[in-house]
């Protein structure tokens, strides 16, 4: 999406994660994960230094901006980015990954907690336009739209709203206009695969659990 | 607009490694500050206010404005005073990029293991949280190599960057794991560049005015871990 935004093209390769090639492996040694962006043949690793990256380099007159300029603006940006990685994504990802009922309720619990905060920064950020980040799309916006698809699935799922009308309008109403960008519409997945994609995850985790109790 | 009037206010408790960060941050630019030590069994409105989501330490605010998390902190006061004193992220894209992944590192493998060593109740669990850090700080002595280029003395290559700063702010801590746990972090034998490192690193001015001191934090951690085993006996 980043680089969609910033009209940067690209080769896409679509890795197997149950069968890592030697390019992703040798690219990210460390965490051996998706994505890598490999640019003038050097590996940048970690999906938010990745889109940094991006915003730096390939800046320019007439090149929209991913992160504002003023370095206040940009703390708050970094601050929500990071909120959403590490509080929100984690208690989401555990509804599906979780092994048992209890833990899944627990997850389920924090996943409601965690999205409150960002219905209201969402009205302190936006002040009053589309985006997080005010009339085009940023930093945080493409931090937590790329979970938006699996907000669908946990949907579909679980039959459990994490964004509604009802509850969090505000980031009820970004997530579809968001969908109408072209950004989303180019790059975003279909849920049907990541519906699949999922059911799959939630299986392997299961197995494992149930293995390691043996 | 940032960094205007000098008005640089720091809410921090003594012992917090993040905290420590923000002061090194703001101690390499020469940035005067004012330092509230914060009661975090008795938490002031300023500070509630400043930080409702976490409602903990730091918290920088400028001019009135909050800035929270030890890491967007320390990009802040980079960001904030351009012209003051040196930068902490290379000019380079490439370089910040390696530098922030290397900086994401530290939080989520290195501390993100350790933070259950001081929580965890039971030796066994413990045990593991050390062997899962010992095995992160292995990994980050490439990182070390990796960033300092071979030729430099820190992650920032000649001088104090970013990673240096948020590993820099742990040092104490690091220090402490062994009387704590018995296990040493940083092993000369195991990983000697980051040995090198962080002895490098305290003889640096702005750690003899900033680091904690061990022993302090030895004693904190145990009064720590000795509330906790007493809030599991009541249990």
């Amino acid at each position: 999406m980043a680089l969609f935004i910033k009209g940067v093209n690209y080769e896409y390769i679509t890795e197997d994660l149950s069968n890592k090639s030697e390019l992703l492996v040798s690219s990210n040694p460390v965490h051996k994960k998706v994505p890598v962006l490999i640019h003038n043949g050097n590996p940048i690793c970690e999906s938010l230094v990745i889109v940094q990256y991006v915003d730096e380099f390939f800046a320019g007159a007439g090149v929209p901006s991913i992160l504002p300029a003023d370095p206040y603006e940009r703390a708050i940006a970094r601050f929500w980015a990071a909120y959403v990685d590490d509080k929100f994504f984690p208690a989401m990802a555990g509804i599906v990954l979780v092994p048992t009922e209890q833990e899944r309720v627990q997850k389920v619990k924090e996943t409601f907690a965690a999205i409150e905060p960002l219905e209201e920064a969402f009205a302190v950020c936006s002040k009053g336009k589309a985006f997080f980040s005010g009339d085009s799309i940023g930093y945080v916006d493409l931090a937590l739209r790329s979970l938006l698809i699996w907000i669908e699935v946990i949907r579909r799922m679980c039959g459990l709203e994490i964004i509604s009308a009802s509850k969090t309008p505000r980031l009820a109403a970004w997530a579809e206009r968001f969908g109408e960008t072209a950004a989303a519409k180019k790059v975003v997945p279909e849920a049907d695969q990541a519906l699949q994609y999922g059911k799959k995850l939630q299986a392997a985790a299961s197995a494992a659990a149930a293995s390691k109790s043996k | 607009m940032a960094g205007g009037n000098g008005e640089l206010k720091l809410l921090g408790m003594w012992s917090s490694p993040f905290v420590t960060r923000a002061k090194l941050a703001l101690h390499i630019k020469c940035l005067p500050y004012e330092y509230v030590e914060e009661d975090l069994g008795n938490k002031s409105e300023l500070f509630l206010s400043s930080n409702p989501v976490y409602k903990t330490v730091p918290v920088l605010i400028d001019n009135g404005k909050p800035i929270c998390e030890s890491s967007v902190i320390v990009q802040y006061i980079d960001d904030a005073f351009p012209g003051v004193g040196p930068s902490l992220l290379p000019a380079d894209p490439y370089e910040r990029a390696v530098a922030r992944f290397w900086a994401a590192y530290i939080e989520d493998k290195v501390v993100t293991s350790w933070a259950p060593v001081f929580r965890v109740k039971t030796d066994e669990e413990r045990a593991e949280a050390v062997r899962q850090t010992v095995a992160a700080v292995e990994v980050l002595e490439g990182g070390l190599k990796e960033c300092s280029g071979g030729k430099g003395a820190f992650f920032g290559g000649d001088s104090v960057g970013y990673v240096d700063v948020l590993l820099g702010g742990l040092v104490s801590w690091l220090k402490a794991n062994e009387p704590l746990t018995g296990t040493k972090l940083i092993d000369a034998a195991k990983t000697p560049l980051l040995a090198a490192w962080m002895e490098r690193f305290c003889e640096l001015d702005m750690a003899k005015a900033v680091l904690q001191d061990v022993d302090a934090v030895v004693e904190y951690a145990m009064a720590l871990r000795a509330r906790l085993a007493a809030s599991a006996g009541n249990n």
